[in-house]
């Protein structure tokens, strides 16, 4: 007979602790003499993957709009000192029990048994799992996999390895970071399963890339390469191999080590061995609970990242909330007032956990969606309702996380407005144009729109208005991409409205939405790298491709005579399909590009089924050939728009163009950008290269889907509606924006100090005058708050537009949108 | 869409100019005659309110220097302003030479024209400059910059260093001299002349004393090394030699870009040294010039 509890608590992660800190309140309020709670932790240490942080990280508490609710502390800080804190909690009397690793949980509700790996056994009335996902790294899946000397799973120190090869495995953020950090003493094999790194961010992907190029480097890489087994070295010392299947066949390679960072996964063989059901077989799914944290058994509960909850400060409110609810108390979540003011602009009155599920089965693609992610879906959205006019201007707008009051009748977005946000309807109508001026589309509650920008980054294509008394959801791009990347069907269902909407919107067909959606499910969706070809001048063409993200360029004769450029929603490669079909041009991806690819059949369907439109495509198409063929017949002016297209400027919106005939080089440009901008220039005129009398200095284009805004931790990088990007005060200087800019467009910097007045400085020679340069010491405040963030803001919200193009007096600068490059280019 | 400062929104201030001139020539024809008191001249009303016009001119164009200078500004563009300030001032030689009526002398009033004259002159100059350089700079420039220049450079040299070890020490010396002696820029006038300074020690003999001699494009150098391959006893030798020849080649073609480039930059600023202090002198002798009129006349 082992030990008995009220409550077990599995895993002293965050949410653990959380969890024991709230019931060890209980035990005091209730004078209990010993606990009625345990602490099970499988290690000899509290919150595993937080200790295996490196020194000095820095973590963050978000979501910032949530409060945190737990008797155990948690700041964002160093990670000493988050540590810190918690050591005093427990010190203070936590009852925790370490090295004891659960095996197996039995039994139900009021008499669970738990198995420990050292053969003991505790009895619990109810359980709470809080074990994470961390601290379960995906295997190699083959035989010999097990984590040991010579397969590792993890790497503390890559120092601890000299003059040794390693095989890393893996394509991701982790795997790069180690395999580049060993290379500095060791010769490096990264075996990665794809053709490319597609998963690491911009920042590690450059830097694979240049280790793999860099010929001094001990550093290489395996595409394509599965792991088909691993040979332990003979003795400890001696080299062992891992097998790998290539396209050209297996290889073995002879290793001292292998690290293998393939991701974690929830242990999920050990949940379903509790009796836990996880619906989805995804290997990222995690098990379904109820609004109470509650699985499927009776009594066990699951809170915390295997939750599906990753952020600590989320897995610490729900162990606080889930002792409450084991105690009988039904206390609302942290979240609850959050839920409540978003609601409370709704017509009807009704608890907020009841407006969550009944909007949650409103929308057939969200149906299905773990109640505890759609909860957090809605938390990040903003509620939008719709209000006549004239109720409107007597309804007051509360806080900035309230609902939103917009006006009835008229575009809740406007074509050409860059916006990215998605937006589910439900309730009321919303009508929606695909293109500007386009056929009006009626959309019915439960529907969804918004899709295009999402994907493609573009200013929004027609106007979408809404009707009266109409409810949605407004949700951030970065929201849905998480959710994308999550959830299979919430992907698929987005990804298949885009095609269908594309499709609607490129061919105008007549057809019922079922013959419609079996066309969109026949057509392929293509990726392509920047400089990955479509299809080449002289081959024979049977498909054409419609656009979804990024921009390919029409080059004639060689790679650097640019005929023309497309965008998202345009087609290209029409001709094969509406004329002959040898290809005239070469199609390349100037950028990381999407495109939906149209075959002959899918296509005739399309087109036949609405004649009058064909005459609309046919007339577009010989607009395009005029064009084309113009560009064609001036080899300079193509041959500039090529230069232009290699310099990244095919994903610009707003980029500055330097006419070099014209610049006299008096840097006003400069200038100009440091005096309007507290000091600090966000464009350097002298730097970045030239071509026919073209320059792209270094400064930032604006682009469709900025790379700086893909990691931006404290959402500090905005896209305004007219299409400026810019940072906004809540900037952390962490760097991932600087280092995710492939074009150098923003700094780390300090704030400067503010320039003295004109008097005082033409008078006393105080600080520098009007356009003097901004060389400067900063100021011990500036120091302490550490640098910043720096880039343009295409002087958003300053009269007159651009500075530097407002302060040329030739009027060689100019900002441009890659539509204009064709006038810039003919206009000599 | 690329407009010079020249074509400004069709020409605009071309016309207002030409507006202007026409009126003022009006103006003045409208004096003088055979019944006229006086002849034409600054004096009658129709010569004040042409020395008016052309006071709040000289006032309205040196104000440009200002303008630039406001950044948060939002009084038309600085391209536009500038258009003007071409336009007006060059209009403004006509409405000052209308007002004196050609009346000159060895005073103050002639002093504060002439000194206008020259603030125009310069700027017809200056316009000349900015018009017609960029194009030539950049034409230089077309691939790299100043900078990647000055790093080919430096690569070159270092080469040459190297690769002039293998060579006997008297060629060594030529080489390592050639370098050291190589000159780019220099004093203002150095620069805008671009006149290659450069020079090479000649290694001498038992009967001569090693001396410095003028190496004008690298042409000393650059024909010593060619007239030695032919002579080379090994064929190591000749290898060396050519190589050396190669980057003193390419040497040569930097340097002249270089100082082409530092040239043309120079010529764009140089007239600024000019146009602004004579528009400073030109204020104050106006100010001297309206004082003195009303003072005693």
């Amino acid at each position: 007979m082992g030990e008995r509890y009220h409550i077990a608590v599995v895993g002293a992660g965050p949410a653990g602790l959380s969890a024991a800190g709230r019931a060890a309140e209980y035990d005091r309020e209730a004078g209990a003499t010993s606990p009625s709670y345990v602490l099970l932790e499988g290690f000899s240490i509290f919150a595993k993957t937080i200790q295996k942080y490196q020194k000095g990280k820095h973590v963050m508490d978000e979501p910032g709009f949530l409060a945190l609710r737990s008797p155990v502390p948690f700041v964002a800080g160093r990670r000493e000192e988050i540590l810190g804190a918690w050591q005093d909690s427990i010190d203070s009397g936590l009852n925790v029990r370490y090295d004891s690793d659960v095996t197996g949980i039995s039994g139900s509700r009021g008499q669970f048994v738990l198995q420990l790996q050292s053969g003991d056994e505790i009895e619990a009335e109810h359980v709470v799992l809080s074990i994470g996902t961390q601290g379960n790294p995906r295997s190699l899946g083959v035989k010999n996999d097990a984590e040991s000397d010579f397969v590792r799973y993890t790497l503390d120190d890559p120092e601890d390895f000299k003059k040794e090869t390693i095989a890393v495995v893996g394509a991701g953020d982790a795997a790069i970071e180690n395999a580049i950090a060993l290379s500095d003493y060791n010769n490096v094999y990264i075996i990665n399963r794809r053709n490319e790194f597609s998963r690491a961010k911009d920042g590690n992907l450059n830097a694979v890339l240049a280790a793999i190029n860099d010929k001094s480097r001990p550093f290489h890489c395996r595409y394509e390469a599965g792991v088909a087994g691993v040979e332990l070295p003979a003795s400890p010392g001696e080299m062992g191999a891992i097998v790998l299947n290539t396209p050209a066949g297996e290889e073995r390679l002879a290793c001292h080590r292998i690290i293998a960072r393939l991701g974690t996964i929830p242990p999920r063989s050990f949940v379903e061995s509790c009796g836990i059901e996880i619906s989805s077989p995804s290997a990222d799914a995690v098990p379904d609970v109820d609004r109470h944290y509650q699985s499927n058994v009776p009594g066990l509960y699951v809170i915390g990242a295997l939750g599906g909850y990753p952020l600590i400060k989320q897995a610490m409110n729900q162990g606080y909330d889930v002792i409450e609810f084991i105690h009988g108390k039904n206390t609302k979540p942290a979240d609850y007032p959050l839920l409540q003011d978003q609601f409370s602009g709704l017509p009807y009155v009704m608890d907020a956990e009841d407006v969550l599920e009944l909007y949650q089965q409103r929308i057939p693609m969200f149906r299905r969606m773990n109640p505890l992610a759609f909860r957090e879906l809605i938390i990040e959205s903003r509620i939008l309702v719709s209000l006549p006019p004239a109720d409107l201007a007597h309804t007051e707008q509360k806080g900035e996380r309230s609902t939103v009051f917009i006006p009835a009748g008229e575009p809740v977005y406007r074509n050409g407005e860059f916006s990215t946000t998605f937006y589910t309807l439900v309730e009321g109508e919303v009508k929606l144009q695909l293109e500007q001026d386009g056929p009006w589309h009626t959309l019915k509650p439960g529907q969804f729109f918004g899709e295009m920008s999402l994907i493609s980054g573009r200013p929004r294509q027609g106007d979408a208005v809404v009707s009266e008394d109409a409810i949605l959801i407004e949700t951030p791009r970065r929201i849905m991409v998480k959710l994308m990347n999550s959830n299979d069907e919430v992907r698929k269902g987005i990804d298949r409205i885009f095609i269908v909407r594309a499709l609607q919107a490129a061919f105008r067909p007549d057809l019922p939405l079922a013959e419609l959606s079996a066309v969109a499910g026949q057509v392929e969706t293509c990726r392509f790298n920047a400089g990955q070809a479509l299809f080449s001048e002289g081959e024979e063409g049977d498909c054409l491709h419609l656009i979804r993200s990024g921009t390919v360029v029409l080059s004639r004769g060689s790679a650097n005579m640019v005929v023309a450029q497309h965008h998202s929603g345009d087609l290209v490669g029409q001709m094969a399909l509406m004329g002959a079909p040898l290809r005239r041009d070469t199609a390349v991806a100037a950028v990381r590009t999407e495109t939906i690819k149209v075959k002959r059949a899918e296509f005739l369907t399309l087109v036949n089924s609405q004649p009058e439109h064909v005459a609309t495509l046919q007339g577009r198409l010989s607009s395009l050939l005029e064009k084309t063929n113009a560009m064609a017949s001036q080899p300079e002016a193509a041959r500039s728009i090529g230069f232009l297209m290699e310099q990244g400027l095919g994903e610009a919106t707003n980029a500055l163009v330097i006419d070099e005939s014209l610049c006299v080089g008096c840097d006003n440009c400069e200038r100009a950008c440091a005096e309007t901008h507290g000091g600090l220039t966000r464009l350097n005129r002298a730097a970045g290269p030239s071509f026919a009398n073209l320059h792209v200095p270094i400064s930032c284009r604006h682009c469709e889907l900025p790379h700086c805004m893909k990691d931006c931790p404290p959402d500090a990088i905005r896209r305004s509606a007219d299409g400026e990007v810019f940072i906004t005060d809540s900037c952390i200087g962490c760097g991932n924006c600087e280092t995710n800019c492939p074009y150098n467009a923003i700094k780390l910097s300090y704030a400067a100090p503010p320039k003295p007045g004109l008097l005082s400085w033409l008078l006393f020679g105080r600080g520098s005058g009007p356009g003097q340069p901004q060389s400067f010491t900063p100021a011990a405040a500036d120091k302490e708050r550490g640098k910043k963030a720096v880039k343009c803001d295409a002087c958003m919200g300053q009269a007159g537009g651009p500075a530097c193009v407002r302060a040329c007096p030739t009027g060689a600068a100019m900002r441009l949108s890659p539509e204009q490059f064709v006038a810039l280019v003919e206009a000599r | 869409m690329r407009e010079s400062l020249l074509g400004w929104q069709q020409y605009r201030y071309l016309k207002w100019g030409l507006v202007l001139l026409l009126l003022s020539v009006a103006l003045y024809v409208t004096q003088g005659g055979s019944n006229a008191a006086q002849p034409p001249n600054g004096g009658t009303w129709q010569g004040y309110v042409l020395g008016t016009l052309g006071a709040l001119l000289i006032v309205w164009l040196s104000l440009l220097g200002v303008r630039k200078r406001s950044y948060k500004s939002t009084a038309g563009t600085v391209q536009g302003w500038a258009s003007a300030h071409v336009y007006l001032g060059t209009v403004l030689l006509v409405v000052a030479t209308l007002h004196c009526a050609l009346q000159f002398g060895f005073n103050v009033h002639t002093l504060a024209y002439v000194l206008m004259c020259l603030v125009v002159v310069s700027g017809f100059y200056g316009l000349y400059a900015y018009m017609h350089l960029p194009g030539r700079l950049a034409s230089i420039q077309s691939g790299s910059g100043e900078d990647g220049r000055l790093d080919e450079l430096a690569r070159i040299d270092a080469r040459v260093r190297d690769t002039s070890e293998r060579c006997d020490a008297n060629l060594q010396s030529l080489m390592i001299s050639a370098l050291e002696l190589t000159r780019v820029g220099g004093s203002a006038w150095q620069q805008l002349l671009a006149r290659d300074r450069s020079r090479v020690m000649v290694p001498g003999s038992d009967t001569q004393k090693a001396q410095a001699v003028a190496n004008v494009e690298q042409e000393v150098v650059v024909s010593h090394l060619a007239g030695r391959i032919p002579d080379a006893r090994k064929q190591s030798e000749a290898e060396v030699l050519n190589e050396l020849l190669g980057l003193f080649g390419r040497r040569q073609v930097l340097l002249h870009q270089l100082r082409r480039e530092v040239q043309l930059r120079g010529l764009m600023k140089i007239w600024l040294y000019f146009h602004i202090p004579l528009t400073m002198g030109l204020l104050v002798a106006l100010v001297v010039h309206i004082l003195t009129v009303f003072i005693y006349w």
